[in-house]
């Protein structure tokens, strides 16, 4: 065995020692502290290193958009930037739980961004945890706005005790993609190339059946594993045409839906599946592909999935609000809003808030080409989007919304998305019977709606 | 202090009244530990008290204060709610599929490592160097190799000749295993170190002893160095199995619970409970509840610990 070990160096030795070494070391660290708090550069870097405030002037934005809507936002970010001078830190993070999870914490840690996007059903529940600040008239006077510039449904939609939170930007509601080619050779366009009118369940049979003889594949394709979110949008559309109560009462405490519409959706989701018309197994990007590579002659998705399918090279195709199969048109559907984290703020920081709301309303259009649409009526109004193709065939939809039932629970991406959605698609892949999925969402929802809300 | 000079102070102040008790060298010891004590205190200690009393109330992240009493309902919700038992199975599943591989296979690849004559040092850096890496770097190494389809692992069972390579991470019954072959490529090193160090502790007289008395290789393993290394093993396997119930980096990083709620585990749960559905005293009551199960296995390692005590002495 050595008898030395690496920790011995004889202080005779004209090496560095390493006491010497630690000395210098924190020096080093020490000067690279205060060199970063002094030197005022507001980068965020270095802001967050020593603690410092960003520039002054800094709007701070978060929001959830990726893929397709988030490169759409980093363009009318940099529109912001080259029309006003004071600098703009935005962020994107991941959809859906983290997000909200990361901006209510960080409004209880009281380093909230200035402005942040809020799904119109979550931001509910913001509001109520106190949050938000309330958004007066006097605020959107102060960039030249008022109440009656936005969609009414969205605007009331958004109000917590007549108070208002949230200033929509869009309206995004489920609608039905069709591959031209498919529906050309099947016979479902008219003269002029638009679809024909589907309405009620027979016709909606007979269009995917010959589509289905087309493609050889499918008729129709919803995503059914993997995505919670699909299955729920596309049973709440259908379950909604048929009259369906809302699924909550009284914020979450009372599960209301109506158990025979229930099991009769299910049972008809799961008939469409079975039948081959539409694909048992099929994940969110694989129900995409199947329409853009000819398996399948409709799609249905919300329509965000607009600039992909524009990407898809050779691909014709058209987007139509999902028709009435049942009694009443109905689409399921959610608002992107801007919302102000509860925070101190002086009135030049307000108003420079509100200029970013402002300015990304200006560019509403912009937006609504990634398929939004717009909730700011002087873009929707307005004779460009009207001749937006092919946006300007689903505003319809824009009328029949139904948004999901408010709960703490509730809301875009949340756990009652997870938990119903989660079941559907198990239906709908012939996993579980109506009544079992039934019994299953029940008793998991039951316990949530026992629990008492933690909002309060 | 030797004890002539404890003898002799007590001597000294024997008289009734004022006895010095506090020699002069505690005070200053108790100096030094304060800095580290407060902020132990602080951060450490308050917590787990703060676990303890908000588990027994509805206290919420949103509103300050610990809220409404509601004595053992917290328990009571938790231990009746099926997420909860499947949490704390996929927890335990975790804690199979990783303790034995990393138990095992430490021990295997430190006994070879101990063995290699030139490029010890090569083999001793290969296998710790992962352990050094945070964890956000080797789930992106790891989610890497796990991609569908182009990653390596599919490529690799591709090149094999399996026609359609299953996607681990978005497999329910895959997933759990690619974070337990994830987790095992990371913290094998500490392990093994641990190992190493215990196996360069025995003296290689015992070796050459059994070697005249014509012992095989094997059997020297299993008669010399296993029971030497029974203080390692425990030590080990106690410490895997803490670090395993309280898994989360791994799975939040990767699959986020997914897919479905097939990797949930219990850690993922509390955050989920706490900082999403700002029920903080609902967490707190499944905190917990992960603590007594940690507890308990503490426990068993204490009795099985002083059970070999016993045997040694």
């Amino acid at each position: 065995m050595r008898a030395t070990h690496l920790g011995d160096v004889p202080s005779t030795q004209r090496t560095v020692s390493r006491r010497a070494v630690l000395r210098g070391g924190l020096g080093a660290a020490a000067a690279f502290g205060l060199a970063g708090g002094l030197s005022g550069c507001g980068t965020a870097l270095s802001a967050g290193v020593a603690g410092t405030e960003l520039d002054p002037g800094t709007v701070t934005y978060w929001n959830l958009f990726g893929g397709g809507d988030g490169a759409r936002m980093l363009t009318m970010l940099d529109t912001y930037r080259t029309t006003h001078p004071n600098p703009l830190e935005a962020a994107t993070f991941t959809w859906g739980n983290p997000y909200y999870t990361k901006v209510s914490l960080a409004t209880l840690g009281g380093a909230p961004p200035d402005v942040a996007i809020a799904h119109l059903t979550r931001q509910t529940n913001l509001s109520e945890a106190d949050l938000l600040t309330e958004i007066t008239d006097d605020m959107l006077a102060l960039v030249g706005l008022k109440p009656s510039d936005f969609s009414p449904k969205p605007w009331e939609a958004q109000k917590v005790d007549g108070r208002t939170y949230a200033i929509p930007f869009d309206l995004h509601p489920f609608v039905l993609y069709f591959n031209v080619d498919v529906c050309d050779k099947a016979g479902l366009l008219d003269a002029s190339g638009k679809l024909k009118p589907i309405q009620g369940t027979d016709q909606w049979e007979a269009a995917l059946t010959a589509a289905k003889e087309v493609t050889g594949a499918y008729g129709a394709a919803v995503a059914t594993i993997d995505e919670p979110s699909t299955p729920w949008r596309w049973f709440q559309t259908l379950y909604s045409q048929q009259g369906g109560p809302p699924w909550l009462a009284d914020g979450g405490q009372k599960l209301s839906y109506d158990r025979d519409l229930t099991l009769k959706t299910l049972a008809y989701l799961r008939s469409l599946t079975e039948s081959g018309l539409m694909p048992e197994n099929t994940d969110y990007a694989g129900s995409q592909t199947l329409m853009f590579t000819g398996k399948s002659g409709f799609y249905l998705q919300g329509e965000w999935e607009i600039t992909t399918a524009q990407e898809v090279e050779g691909l014709e195709f058209g987007m139509v609000p999902v028709p009435t199969l049942f009694d009443q048109p109905a689409t399921q559907a959610d608002s992107h809003t801007f919302v102000l984290p509860r925070m101190e703020r002086d009135e030049p920081q307000v108003l420079r808030a509100m200029e970013f709301i402002k300015s990304m309303l200006d560019q509403s259009l912009a937006w609504a080409e990634g398929g939004h649409i717009p909730a700011y009526l002087p873009t929707l109004q307005s004779p460009e989007y009207k001749e937006l193709k092919p946006q300007a065939d689903y505003t319809a939809s824009a009328d029949t919304v139904v948004f999901d039932a408010p709960a703490w629970y509730s809301g875009s991406g949340s756990t009652f998305e997870r938990v119903v959605g989660a079941q559907i698609g198990l239906v709908q892949q012939g996993l579980a019977s109506p009544e079992a999925a039934l019994e299953s969402i029940h008793s998991q929802l039951q316990a949530y709606a026992d629990t008492k809300s933690p909002l309060l | 202090m030797t004890a002539q000079t404890l003898v002799q102070a007590e001597a000294v102040t024997a008289r009734p009244g004022r006895a010095r008790r506090q020699p002069h060298a505690t005070t200053s010891a108790w100096l030094f530990i304060a800095p580290f004590g407060l902020f132990y205190l602080l951060f450490l200690v308050w917590p787990v008290v703060y676990m303890f009393i908000s588990s027994f109330y509805d206290t919420t992240l949103v509103r300050s204060g610990f809220g409404n009493f509601i004595g053992f309902e917290n328990y009571r919700q938790m231990l009746t709610s099926p997420e909860f038992w499947s949490a704390l199975w996929h927890t335990i599943q975790f804690t199979l599929y990783t303790v034995p591989p990393l138990v095992i296979l430490a021990f295997v690849f430190a006994v070879l490592a101990n063995r290699v004559g030139r490029g010890q040092t090569l083999f001793r850096l290969a296998f710790f160097l992962p352990f050094v890496l945070p964890s956000a770097a080797i789930a992106l190494i790891w989610s890497f190799i796990y991609t569908p389809e182009s990653g390596l692992w599919n490529s690799f069972q591709s090149l094999l000749g399996v026609a359609e390579p299953t996607p681990v991470l978005a497999s329910p019954t895959l997933a759990m295993i690619g974070i337990a072959v994830t987790t095992l490529w990371w913290t094998i090193g500490f392990n093994f170190i641990l190992y190493l160090a215990g196996l360069q502790d025995i003296p290689r007289e015992l070796y050459e002893a059994a070697a005249v008395d014509g012992a095989s290789q094997w059997q020297q393993i299993r008669s010399i160095t296993i029971p030497l290394l029974s203080r390692t093993t425990t030590l080990v396997v106690l410490l895997q199995i803490i670090a395993s119930l309280k898994i989360f980096d791994q799975v939040f990083l990767m699959t986020e619970g997914g897919p479905g709620q097939a990797t949930r585990v219990l850690l993922l749960l509390v955050t989920d409970t706490a900082f999403t559905d700002y029920r903080v005293g609902a967490a707190s009551a499944a905190s917990v509840l992960l603590f007594i199960v940690i507890l308990m296995v503490t426990l068993v390692r204490q009795v099985v610990g002083r059970g070999q005590d016993r045997r040694e002495a």
